[in-house]
């Protein structure tokens, strides 16, 4: 059995405009253990099909899936108040913007002690040596002295250690990163990637890595997923994928890449490849 | 040959004033740089956050003036912390930011935002400002009818295209381009850069193109200058600085780049199944 399933899982938005349809029967497994790239532009619903497994979308999404599974639970078909008592401790994620997605009006230390407290019920006692421990290993120098500090105190890179931090807090069995280095340095990126890496092997989690970096892709992916205007157009093991890609779409973002660049012009994708083209060759 | 643009050991410190417990101090942003540009080439400003690079942009666009140092444009020495600017000067250097999200005014049309420059700094009338906007839209790649729509109608790519085209309306002899693909989509980044070498060639343009994407870098610049807590550790062609790094920082930078190729994801799987 795998740790997470989602079968056909459709997304709708209510516009002036009538339904709008963010993602389109997009289908994904991921084993204990596994690290699975999503990869796609903005636009092509990578982040919303994992918002909504998440059960974070705003109302007027419409979400629908023949199955959307964690750990053998039906996701769907539980209540709000049963399904936050998964989410945030056996999934938890990791969003884009470290310091939008910390809240500015508390310390750190508190912000990483509330989810200790509501999802574990440690004492404050507990809950201080536990975030100490947790600042550790994810790198943060001086864990006791930090715990005090306001996100705005800390630089970008800090701010998504200490991201990381809260999102292990309950050891989760699956941690979906989205976008966790878009906003960094390259360097900072090497370092927090490492840091996720090792971490998903000392736990044994899954990991959902979504991202639009091929880069990121390469080092990190076991499996890739392709999207694009929220359909599934290819999935493949990582290097399958870069080696001999099966899709037009997938060949013509590889060759996007300024690292493949073999004339002076770089190819772009609306150039030569149509809607209809790269739907051609989706996969369900 | 004069150079575009020289620059001869350019200083910028920042005052931090002090308060009553607290003393004041001085923030070393850019610590004495040195570099030239010749028209129609690329040169490539790298470094992390925080290392000078945007500062530097300042300078260079003529926002800031620099605490010492010479900046010569077209051979002529400008400092506008003593003198100001003329015209005919702020029309040679023009620059596009990173987020083209930010940088359109929301309330006004593209039209208005193309031909504002005009206004300020030529005596053009209103329909030669117009017919140049016009023909500018067309040049990036955009429509006609673009013209009297607003920035929210347009994707992120479209954007940057108004964005350059704004910054191409003074027929500019220097572009100071501050990161201007990192907030693209990859296919969308390809079609800007394409963008930005059809500009060079056809109106023999000069770069200074600021990035930390080292792919983007090794693609684009003709000269690299890697900047390091305000100094240039590393200066030279693009072949010597990616051939051969000589300071460990940019040896570092090229360390953590993620690679993209097929050996380097073998070795990668290799390195796991062994562990």
């Amino acid at each position: 059995m795998s740790l997470f399933e989602v079968e056909n899982l459709v997304v709708e938005f209510q516009t002036a405009a009538g339904p709008f349809r963010a993602v389109d029967g997009v289908s994904m497994k991921v084993n204990a253990g596994e690290v699975l790239a999503i990869v796609g532009e903005s636009g092509s619903g990578k982040s919303v099909s994992m918002l909504a497994a998440m059960g974070l979308l705003p109302w007027t999404a419409k979400v629908t899936a023949d199955k959307l599974q964690f750990n053998g639970v039906d996701l769907l078909g539980l209540s709000a108040s049963d399904r936050r008592t998964i989410v945030g401790k056996d999934i938890a994620m990791i969003f884009q913007e470290p310091v939008a997605s910390l809240n500015p009006c508390f310390t750190v230390g508190f912000q990483i002690e509330e989810v200790l407290r509501i999802h574990l019920g440690l004492d404050k006692k507990a809950r201080r040596a536990r975030a100490i421990e947790l600042f550790d290993l994810v790198g943060i120098p001086n864990p006791a002295e930090r715990l005090s500090h306001f996100p705005h105190q800390m630089s970008g890179g800090q701010c998504q250690r200490v991201m990381i931090a809260i999102a292990l807090s309950c050891n989760p069995k699956l941690l979906i990163a989205d976008e966790p280095t878009t906003a960094l340095d390259v360097t900072i990126q090497k370092q927090i990637l490492d840091l996720l890496m090792r971490l998903q092997a000392e736990h044994g989690m899954g990991l959902i890595i979504i991202t639009h970096n091929m880069g990121v892709v390469a080092e990190t992916a076991d499996r890739v997923i392709v999207q694009y205007k929220g359909r599934k157009i290819e999935e493949a093991d990582v290097l399958s994928l870069f080696e001999a890609p099966k899709s037009e779409y997938t060949r013509a973002l590889l060759s996007a890449l300024p690292d493949n660049a073999t004339g002076d012009r770089l190819p772009t994708i609306a150039e030569f490849l149509s809607d209809d083209q790269i739907f051609a060759g989706a996969v369900r | 040959m004069t150079h575009v643009l020289e620059a001869r050991n350019l200083v910028r410190d920042y005052q931090i004033p002090g308060s009553l417990l607290k003393k004041g101090k001085t923030v070393h942003a850019v610590k004495g740089v040195s570099f030239s540009v010749d028209q129609g080439k690329t040169l490539a400003i790298v470094g992390e956050s925080g290392c000078g690079k945007s500062t530097l942009a300042r300078i260079v666009t003529m926002i800031d003036p620099a605490t010492s140092g010479d900046m010569l444009i077209d051979g002529v020495k400008v400092d506008i912390a003593k003198e100001r600017l003329t015209p005919e000067m702020r029309q040679k250097v023009q620059i596009v930011f990173q987020n083209p999200y930010g940088t359109l005014n929301p309330r006004k049309k593209i039209g208005e935002i193309l031909t504002e420059p005009l206004i300020i700094n030529t005596k053009m009338k209103a329909d030669e400002r117009q017919a140049k906007a016009m023909a500018m839209l067309k040049k990036v790649g955009l429509e006609e009818k673009h013209y009297g729509r607003y920035p929210h109608m347009f994707s992120g790519g479209q954007r940057q295209r108004v964005a350059i085209a704004r910054a191409l309306m003074l027929n500019p002899r220097l572009l100071v381009l501050d990161e201007p693909v990192s907030a693209l989509d990859l296919s969308v980044q390809a079609q800007v850069l394409n963008l930005l070498a059809d500009l060079q060639d056809e109106f023999q343009l000069t770069y200074v193109f600021i990035s930390h994407d080292l792919s983007v870098v090794r693609y684009i610049a003709d000269d690299v200058m890697v900047m390091y807590y305000g100094e240039a550790v590393e200066y030279g062609s693009r072949e010597e600085v990616f051939s051969d790094p000589k300071h460990s920082y940019t040896r570092t930078l090229f360390a953590a780049t993620p690679r993209a190729d097929v050996e380097s994801i073998k070795a990668r799987l290799a390195r796991k199944n062994a562990a």
